[in-house]
């Protein structure tokens, strides 16, 4: 496991290095600086903001400087956010970000696997339609839909909740978890109960059901683990996806995270900050995806038997 | 049955307790705007994060806005009518010839830390400002002072030859290079105020960008509050300044600025009590608080004008009959009250009617018949054979609605069928400011108060012109003429016969003068509306007798 681990690990030093290399010709090719503005700005002070910020050099020699900088995990400083590291900036919005993804994760698996099982538990019946006739709204409804509509609904007509902010009130929390979750409690909800329908037809369920277990033990201890394998290679991507694609909940919700900042930088043609946000997340999406891949393995004990047959 | 039931019922307990988790011991809770009525925070929507704090960097509304809470300049303003007032300054006198200032400043000025702030402050602030790698884009603010530009632009490299001069510690002297009328509105602005030098190369150098200076327990100011806390993308929190010369007429204990970057969202926050004063209105809502009779909608006229720019160095825009026919054929009137909705004034002319008690001396009017003419005459009768032309506009719903209009306004009157064209914001930047368009929308929002500011952007050549439209005897009038007009009088006179050649020409089409759009509670007293929306907030307070009223906006 740990070979596998260190080997995937190596893999991801040729991804990194195209990702980087790909984002940094693509933003500066993109039309429009990061100085510029409305109002004109006079070219002395273009050019000594690009002195600053050794924009005035080849390209090529700006992209080797900022590899070199980024091996030593120095991402920059800000072009937009006089004085702020780009490390500042994502220290600064991780936190929110990690938190409210952390809950939408919780809120997503709690639904979803609970619906799917459920659903699994008697296909093709109401047992099954309902929860999956829910899921299918709930991947259908975006969350720039869904979190007014909770606002409006729970915020201001009955008043239970707060609308905006992060960790100010008791309370702030739930509204923009319960947005972010609900798009994948009904993926996963899908996943569950395919997985489940598969396993739920496995000789060794059969088994189970033949030795006399109660349904609980059969589903609980038997057709659980491998029902959800689908569930967990999709928990790392969706991990990922949620840190990184909170943007529009955390602007429907005022919530000081990373992904506001994210979108930003490329409107500012914020380089640095759009290189190392890319990095962030692109670093982040390899390690949860090892990580689920590892769970997997974990879980399966044919992968198991497949990774040590090869090592 | 009863197998599938504790299923259903794990899941069900599983979610409750992370709904309990998240609710965090949830109870009744006062929202901002009740807490702050009774403790004197004012918590107000920013619009923004800001970019920074430093007065010679910033550029935005939202920096503005923190700022002007932090520092403070010469002079100040009054909240109603922005005619400056004594600021640090508590007295000043100006030259017959109306070029020599010299200020007295206030002996109990600190700055926020204790130091004494003194006149030498301003001599070596305004170096700063004027240092090239700085990077300072409001560097021309200062142009008005004698031998800024040239400093400025290396000419000169002595800074004593620059107009500034501290007296004594009290006393500063400011001689300019021509009158302007205007200085003492600029002594208003950020790019002017005086900056704390220890700080500043305590943290870097005097012309080092982006140093730390600015944050959270290292900015001082001279200003009715101070920096107390600086969450990113969160709130921005400034209370009393204890050191303050006015400190004693100072009511508010705090200022909670948010960066509120969604419009919608901080409507909302406001409906919830979250906020005393919004920076903005969702443009779709003002009808609906109209309807109701809110009290909290407020719309004042903003010194700002929104309008095309057209290319003349396009072929068949190069025609002033072309371009006044595309002016006359636009119904304002029609576009304010259906489209806008917003309180927004017709504009006829590029600097908005009454700055300084300025009014354009303009002939243009709606009037397709005499456009359909003008047009007929230039070799478009009845729009045939005209060119394909294209609008180009920013990314954004408000300036397609405009565009839209117009482009029907131009098809119903004029027979032309004009395309369409959005770019997203730097793009468009970019494709306006390489003159690489046809027609362009833009708008002009003025840094201070005169109508020099709405005319010197037509300049020849200058950085804002962007149409091409060059004209050495409207020049002439702006630069030299008007400088040296000794009463207000003529002086408006001049600017009124450049901007009426402007309007003869016609390199732009002036559509309507803005309007500030804002919510703001009921127990907010002394935010005044004025022409350029800034508030003063060493006068603000809270009515602690209307509580109530946070309640009922809920």
């Amino acid at each position: 496991m740990f070979k596998f681990a260190l080997g995937r690990l190596l893999q991801s030093i040729p991804v990194l290095l195209i990702v980087i290399t790909i984002t940094f010709f693509l933003v500066h090719s993109v039309p429009g600086g990061p100085f510029s503005a409305d109002k004109a700005v006079p070219p002395e002070v273009i050019k000594a903001l690009e002195a600053q910020y050794n924009l005035d050099q080849p390209v090529w020699q700006q992209y080797l400087s900022y590899l070199g900088d980024v091996v030593t995990g120095d991402l920059g400083p800000s072009f937009k956010y006089s004085g702020r590291t780009v490390n500042e900036l994502i220290a600064a919005g991780l936190p929110a970000t990690a938190e409210l993804a952390f809950y939408a994760m919780l809120i997503a698996l709690s639904i979803g696997v609970s619906a799917g099982v459920v659903a699994s538990m008697r296909p093709n019946t109401m047992q099954d339609y309902l929860p999956m006739t829910g899921a299918m709204i709930g991947i259908c409804m975006p969350s720039f839909l869904l979190g007014p509509l909770l606002v409006l609904i729970f915020g201001i007509y009955l008043d239970w909740l707060p609308i905006s902010g992060w960790g100010d009130i008791p309370g702030d929390k739930v509204l923009p978890s319960i947005t972010l979750g609900t798009a994948y409690a009904a993926y996963i909800a899908r996943l569950s109960r395919g997985g489940m329908l598969e396993v739920l037809s496995q000789d060794y369920i059969r088994t189970a059901r033949a030795k006399g277990l109660s349904e609980t033990m059969v589903i609980g201890k038997h057709a659980l683990r491998g029902g959800l394998i689908p569930v967990v290679a999709f928990l790392g991507p969706a991990f990922a996806g949620l840190l990184g694609g909170s943007f529009v909940v955390e602007t429907i919700f005022q919530i000081p995270g990373l992904g506001r900042f994210y979108v930003q930088a490329a409107f500012n043609r914020d380089y640095t900050l759009i290189l190392g946000m890319t990095v962030f997340f692109s670093t982040l999406i390899i390690l949860f995806n090892l990580l689920s891949d590892m769970l997997a393995i974990w879980l399966n004990p044919k992968l198991r038997h497949e990774i040590q047959g090869n090592h | 049955m009863l197998q599938k039931n504790s299923q259903v019922r794990l899941g069900c307990i599983l979610t409750l307790s992370l709904i309990f988790a998240l609710l965090g011991g949830c109870g009744d809770y006062e929202n901002n705007v009740y807490q702050g009525n009774r403790d004197g925070v004012l918590h107000v929507g920013n619009g923004t994060e800001p970019q920074s704090l430093d007065p010679h960097i910033a550029t935005g509304v939202p920096e503005h806005h923190i700022i002007s809470a932090v520092m403070e300049g010469l002079v100040a303003k009054d909240r109603k009518t922005l005619m400056p007032k004594p600021g640090v300054a508590e007295s000043w006198t100006i030259s017959d010839d109306l070029t020599v200032y010299t200020f007295k400043l206030r002996r109990n000025a600190r700055w926020s830390n204790g130091d004494t702030h003194t006149a030498h402050d301003y001599a070596w602030s305004w170096w700063r400002a004027l240092q090239p790698a700085l990077g300072n884009q409001y560097a021309y603010m200062l142009f008005p002072i004698d031998n800024a530009q040239q400093y400025y632009e290396g000419e000169i490299s002595d800074f004593d030859q620059v107009g500034v001069k501290a007296l004594d510690d009290y006393t500063l002297q400011v001689t300019l290079g021509n009158p302007t009328p205007y200085f003492l509105q600029l002594l208003d602005h950020y790019s002017l105020y005086p900056v704390h030098q220890a700080t500043i190369m305590k943290f870097g150098d005097a012309d080092e960008r982006g140093t730390r200076w600015t944050y959270e327990d290292n900015l001082v100011g001279n200003g009715p509050f101070q920096l107390s806390e600086w969450k990113i993308n969160r709130s921005i929190e400034v209370q009393k300044n204890g050191y303050y010369w006015d400190v004693d007429n100072v009511r508010l204990n705090k200022i909670i600025f948010y960066p509120t970057d969604n419009v919608t969202t901080e409507e909302r926050m406001f409906r919830a009590g979250q906020l005393h004063i919004t920076s903005s209105i969702p443009a779709d809502k003002i009808q609906t608080y109209r309807d109701a009779n809110d009290l909290s909608l407020r719309i004042a006229p903003y010194l700002g004008t929104y309008f095309f720019r057209i290319n003349i160095n396009t072929p068949h825009l190069s025609d002033k009959r072309v371009r006044r026919a595309l002016g006359m054929a636009i119904d304002r009137e029609k576009l304010t009250k259906n489209i806008l909705k917003g309180g927004q004034i017709p504009a006829y002319a590029i600097t908005p009617p009454g700055t300084l008690g300025y009014y354009a001396d303009t002939d243009l009017t709606f009037d397709p018949s005499a456009a359909r003419a003008l047009l007929a005459e230039a070799g478009y009768p009845d729009g045939a054979n005209f060119p394909v032309t294209e609008i180009l506009y920013n990314t954004n719903e408000a300036h397609r609605k405009v565009a839209v209009a117009i482009q029907q306004m131009w098809r119903e009157n004029l027979n032309l069928d004009l395309e369409l064209l959005n770019q997203e914001w730097k793009v468009y930047l970019q494709t306006e400011s390489s003159g690489n368009y046809q027609i362009s929308r833009a708008g002009w929002i003025g840094d201070y108060v005169d109508p020099n500011n709405f005319l010197d952007m037509f300049l020849c050549g200058g950085g804002n012109n962007r149409t091409g439209w060059c004209n050495p005897e409207y020049d002439n009038l702006i630069l030299k003429v008007a400088p040296t007009m000794t009463s207000h009088e003529q002086r408006l006179a001049v600017f009124a016969k450049a901007e009426k050649m402007l309007l003869d020409d016609m390199p732009i089409l002036p559509i309507y003068t803005y309007t500030s759009n804002y919510l703001i509670n009921s127990a907010v007293k002394n935010y005044d509306s004025n022409l350029m929306n800034h508030a003063v907030y060493k006068d603000i307070f809270l009515d602690p007798v209307l509580p109530q009223a946070a309640k009922e906006m809920e």
